[in-house]
């Protein structure tokens, strides 16, 4: 390699990796550090950690109050503890559902694959708020599901079905499906039938050949669609908001009304960073699994 | 193997009917003359016409393609340069840090992004007076960003299926990297350039979370004027503006697929 091409080399490089770190990663220290000011009163609502004091010295002031709120107040330990339910139980849905689905269209014949696929993305493209509005539609006190259970004489009053918890599930699985069907139908696609066939040749009945070969082998296909739904569902705002009660306080929607109603940026900050940590995890394994791809 | 497959496609039909009938139920209620979601009264183009005679839609609306423009422009520059590096640099120093900036926009719960991004904006506002005020420049470097991950994605798993070996003949034959890439690597993957950038507009026009963060009070996008309307309640102009861009989705797919399909076989000639 001459000298010129390692320096275009290192530009290659440079671009993306100083635009991530100052957009991407830089934002995250701001965060933490803002968790750590005090709330107050001003353009922009918190104080700055090092200042001035009356004699003259500069000192740092950490403030810990936004975290020990944090686990002082059961109302945000709840917070978290329903969000990581709600996500974990809408990952597992999205996951009965959409094993079938991906495993229906990696058998499927290898000229409709591409068509079927595409089927499961398309929702996807179109606008998220809109196809949660579509639910409201549905499940509203006056929509189209109570309509058709009225009509049918099954119910004599409508039932409640907006604004609870089966909603939220109903919105959530909704609109991550798609998520869970890719990389389960990337790794089930690339199974080899021959597998399949040498297990019912050793005399496997095919719901044991599918526990025993199929199962074990897309496990890193159930790992990464359940990532992609379970993370970001943790901390999901609009779906909550939107088809979820009163009480379905979520991390997301704590965090936006911390930040837009009660302009507790430290607060705001304090959530994002124990959501953040909550999140570790996960999201190492998933990278775990990307960076493997 | 056979034996399964009516219970199989049983299930991919209900997946796709569960997928599909509240979409089919927007385009419905979008062409009916009443009001209600329950009553059909008759085939209208009302609110449609009501749609576009909504000034603060239209405009919002204006607004967000020229933000989805430009931001899926960026991050196809961006998210293209990630994935190419990803997929041919091999190892280099600070490799694993750069694959982990890459994927955990994937996945990062969009709160966290936006409101990272504004904390980030309002401490450069302080620090170096630069974005003097927050609106379209802010809401497009944000999207840039976590849409550059996902361009990034479709172009590295798109060069994982170019044969490598090309690239090195036109090497060996003594072209300059910026010519092989040129003439050679981005033909070859222009199809994932194309959906790429599709999905990088479309991101960026579907996005509430994170533009209502980093935006000011001059630009609303939208997602926000949907988003507020909604929290009054349902009007059949939503169900209009859906049925709208269902089908301007719907088309744009099947033109991207159909010259996907003429541009892999062009590739492969």
């Amino acid at each position: 390699m001459t000298g010129t091409q390692r320096i275009g080399r290192r530009l290659v490089v440079a671009l993306p990796y100083a635009w991530l770190l100052l957009f991407f990663l830089g934002p995250f220290l701001i965060v933490a550090r803002i968790a750590l000011s005090e709330a107050a009163l001003g353009i922009p609502p918190y104080a700055p950690l090092l200042r001035w004091t009356e004699e003259n010295v500069l000192t740092l002031v950490l403030n810990l109050g936004s975290f020990a709120t944090l686990f002082d107040d059961p109302f945000y330990v709840d917070a978290y503890l329903r969000s990581l339910n709600v996500a974990f139980v809408s990952a597992l849905l999205c996951l009965l559902l959409g094993y079938p689905m991906a495993y229906a269209i990696a058998l499927a014949p290898a000229h409709r694959r591409n068509l079927l696929l595409l089927l499961v993305i398309l929702p996807f493209w179109t606008s998220f708020l809109l196809r949660v509005m579509a639910w409201i539609g549905i499940l509203q006190d006056q929509g189209v599901l109570n309509g058709a259970l009225l009509s049918l004489g099954l119910i004599d009053e409508p039932l409640r079905l907006l604004y609870t918890d089966f909603a939220v599930y109903v919105g959530i699985v909704y609109c991550y499906l798609p998520f869970m069907v890719l990389p389960l139908y990337a790794t089930l696609a690339r199974l080899d039938p021959v597998l399949l066939q040498a297990a019912a040749d050793l005399g496997a009945r095919p719901f044991r050949a599918f526990v025993t070969v199929t199962l074990p082998l897309s496990l890193p296909g159930i790992v990464a669609g359940f990532m992609l739904v379970f993370i970001p569902a943790v901390g999901e705002f609009v779906i909550p908001e939107l088809l979820g009660g009163p009480d379905a306080q979520l991390v997301g929607r704590v965090l936006w009304v911390e930040f837009f109603q009660n302009r507790d940026w430290p607060m705001a900050s304090a959530l994002a960073v124990a959501l953040l940590l909550v999140l570790v995890i996960p999201i190492a394994v998933f990278q775990h699994l990307a960076a493997r791809r | 193997m056979r034996r399964r497959l009516p219970w199989l496609s049983l299930a991919l039909g209900a997946g796709y009917a569960f997928l599909y009938l509240p979409i089919a139920l927007l385009v419905l209620l979008s062409f009916n003359d009443s009001r209600l979601v329950t009553s059909w009264t008759g085939f209208s183009f009302r609110w449609y016409v009501a749609l576009w005679n909504n000034d603060a839609l239209v405009s919002a609306a204006l607004l967000s393609l020229r933000i989805a423009t430009v931001s899926a422009t960026g991050a196809l520059v961006l998210g293209t340069l990630a994935g190419f590096v990803l997929a041919r640099f091999g190892l280099f120093r600070g490799r694993a840090l750069f694959g982990a900036m890459v994927a955990a926009p994937l996945v990062m719960p969009e709160v966290i992004t936006g409101l990272s991004l504004l904390l980030l904006f309002v401490s450069l506002a302080e620090a170096v007076g630069w974005p003097g005020e927050r609106g379209v420049t802010t809401i497009t470097i944000a999207h840039v960003t976590f849409a550059a991950a996902y361009v990034a994605v479709v172009v590295q798993s798109r060069l994982a299926d170019v044969d490598e070996s090309l690239e090195e003949a036109a090497m060996d034959l003594g072209a300059r990297p910026w010519t092989v890439f040129g003439t050679i690597t981005l033909p070859l993957i222009a199809p994932a350039l194309a959906s790429g950038w599709l999905l990088a507009f479309t991101l960026s026009l579907d996005d509430l979370v994170i533009a209502s963060f980093t935006s000011g009070p001059g630009a609303t996008t939208l997602p926000m004027v949907v988003f507020s309307a909604m929290r009054l309640g349902l009007t059949p102009e939503l169900f209009a503006l859906a049925t709208i861009i269902i089908a301007l989705v719907t088309v744009a797919l099947f033109l991207a697929l159909r010259l996907g399909r003429v541009a892999s076989a062009a590739a492969r000639v």
